[in-house]
């Protein structure tokens, strides 16, 4: 070994020790107990019972309805986020009188810590005192809504509050897209005599994708993984447990019905899924660069 | 680059754009009303934004009558060791992966990028484990040591995308006046790294300070309890304490929001960089 190498090792030492420590052992340990039979009956006398678990997951038809509402809930919450982060961003990307306020404003969403969004929220959607059906009552003159006692609508509360947090990530990075794309292009497009939407279509939109495909297979994660607005708006899943996407019955399945190497296993499936996308996601933004 | 807009266009923007803060910061300001209502309003239906008679009743019993403070001291402290501890392993670490090439450098980085991709919830139950058999379980270091490794990635490849922007030939020029590559780090390029430190401790301190479902595996003990935690349980019975719940939040959350919009621009930098750079 080199002194520089020495060196390298060194100064990286501490990071990966304890990345070490809580990540890859933890993830290798993981992997053990999804092959094993731990559980509430065996907690301490274990075993190594093969793929029994992984069948149990792909057995169950829980596995196959919560990868339904896992996925609904991404491209939902995706969808939205991109739709209104990029339309915010192409109006705000103008010279515009108090352009700095607002932007301010519709970042605060995400400013807010997201447990506390989501226990905030939660008192929002109450029936009778919450605020969402009070406005819809007293501005909009609709009926309110028992948003917690249907596990559909209790759903939609979550859909709705996770579009509140998540759509000012999409904006700023949409924002800084439109800063790059050099005036001359639209200049050009006019002299052509391109129409507004023609330069909407042709100019913009195909410049903003290096930007943002990278931020929406960010976005896809983030949201897949997103327990906290399920499990805090829900209050655990409710009503009859029904409101739960993978990663939250993961936690269910571990620390309430102590199904340890299920949870394992089904948190391996779940990664195994992550981990595709991603991998073609790489792919395909690299392929983009390309072209650009 | 901009082409003025006709007049009406302009008002339609503007309608366009206040209907959107209007529903970004409404939820916020209903936590404000409700923080300020008295004891007897918390029941109320009514919309206004200053409730009738406004006080701060509830922020006094937050603070005499409840645990906040305890929280508030608890969150506070294992924070306070995360970023401590996040600062001194990123710094290191995104050096060494930045000036120098050794074997494994890019399979360590390639690990970083994979840790984002976890389930959320799939490391809780072997760390648990792993924690009772250190006896670190119910522990603040357990706690401590957890935070600090999830928010390492991040901070690792921001520190390391910092110190590429800075010439190596600093470094040369101070191993040539006799300064040993340790000295050269911490004389000349640490200095020099200074904004990219603070978001590397903002970013520790605020992934600490507001993370709820670690804490809740990893602490039993009420006394130990931190923020996400305590305030969770003013939620947690058929009877929601509001008022306490809504002037604990604002509390909680307002130095968070005013870092957080400080830093949006370098937080996004961080993000989407890390996610190109393979």
């Amino acid at each position: 070994m080199t002194r520089e190498q020495r060196i390298a090792y060194a100064f990286a030492f501490p990071a990966l020790a304890i990345l070490g420590l809580v990540v890859l052992f933890p993830f290798g340990y993981n992997v053990v107990i999804s092959l094993s039979n731990m559980g509430m009956k065996h907690f301490w006398n274990w075993r190594i019972t093969g793929f029994q678990q992984y069948w149990s997951v792909f057995s169950e038809g829980i596995f196959y309805s919560t990868l339904a509402k896992t996925l609904i809930w991404t491209a939902i919450n995706v969808f939205f986020h991109v739709v209104i982060g990029v339309s915010l961003a192409l109006l705000l990307n103008r010279p515009l009188p108090g352009r700095a306020v607002i932007r301010t404003l519709l970042v605060l969403p995400w400013a807010v810590p997201q447990y506390i969004t989501a226990l905030t929220w939660r008192g929002m959607f109450h029936y009778e005192y919450g605020a969402v059906n009070l406005v819809l009552d007293r501005v909009f003159g609709l009926q309110g809504v028992a948003w917690l006692s249907q596990p559909v609508s209790t759903f939609a509360a979550c859909l709705i509050t996770n579009i509140w947090l998540g759509f000012p990530f999409m904006m700023i990075v949409a924002l800084g897209g439109l800063q790059s794309i050099p005036a001359e292009l639209y200049e050009a497009a006019v002299v052509d005599g391109a129409s507004r939407w023609q330069r909407l279509w042709r100019i913009t939109i195909p410049l903003l994708r290096p930007v943002l495909v990278p931020a929406i297979s960010l976005g896809v994660i983030w949201t897949f993984n997103n327990f906290n607005v399920i499990w805090l708006v829900s209050n655990g899943g409710r009503p009859s447990d029904q409101v739960h996407i993978l990663v939250s019955y993961v936690y269910r399945a571990a620390f309430n019905l102590y199904r340890f190497g299920y949870a394992a296993a089904l948190s391996m499936v779940i990664f195994g899924i992550l981990l595709l996308f991603s991998i073609r996601f790489i792919k395909g933004t690299k392929g983009t660069e390309a072209v650009y | 680059m901009h082409h003025k807009d006709p007049p009406w266009m302009t008002v339609a923007i503007y309608a366009v754009l206040l209907i959107f803060v209007a529903f970004s910061v409404y939820p916020v300001l209903r936590v404000v009303t409700v923080s300020l209502r008295p004891g007897d309003q918390l029941h109320s239906r009514s919309l206004s934004i200053i409730p009738e008679h406004a006080t701060f009743a509830s922020y006094v019993t937050l603070f005499t009558k409840t645990n906040f403070l305890r929280w508030l001291m608890n969150s506070a402290i294992v924070s306070f060791f995360v970023t401590l501890v996040g600062v001194c392993l990123a710094s290191t670490a995104g050096y060494s992966i930045s000036r120098f090439s050794f074997p494994g450098r890019r399979a360590a980085m390639i690990s970083l990028i994979t840790t984002q991709m976890f389930p959320a919830t799939m490391l809780l139950l072997p760390m648990f484990l792993l924690l009772r058999s250190l006896h670190l379980w119910n522990t603040f270091g357990g706690l401590i040591i957890i935070y600090s490794a999830t928010a390492l990635p991040f901070c690792i490849w921001t520190m390391k995308g910092y110190y590429d922007t800075i010439p190596s030939s600093l470094e040369e020029a101070a191993a040539i006046d006799g300064c040993g590559p340790v000295s050269a780090f911490r004389l000349v390029v640490l200095p020099l790294a200074l904004p990219a430190l603070v978001i590397t401790a903002l970013f520790s301190f605020m992934a600490a300070w507001s993370e709820y479902l670690v804490a809740a595996v990893v602490l039993s003990d009420k006394r130990l309890y931190t923020l996400p935690l305590g305030l969770k349980q003013f939620q947690s019975n058929f009877s929601t304490e509001w008022g306490l719940y809504s002037a604990g939040a604002l509390i909680v959350a307002i130095p968070v929001m005013v870092l957080f919009l400080s830093l949006s621009k370098w937080l996004v930098g961080g993000l989407t960089l890390g996610s190109v750079k393979g």
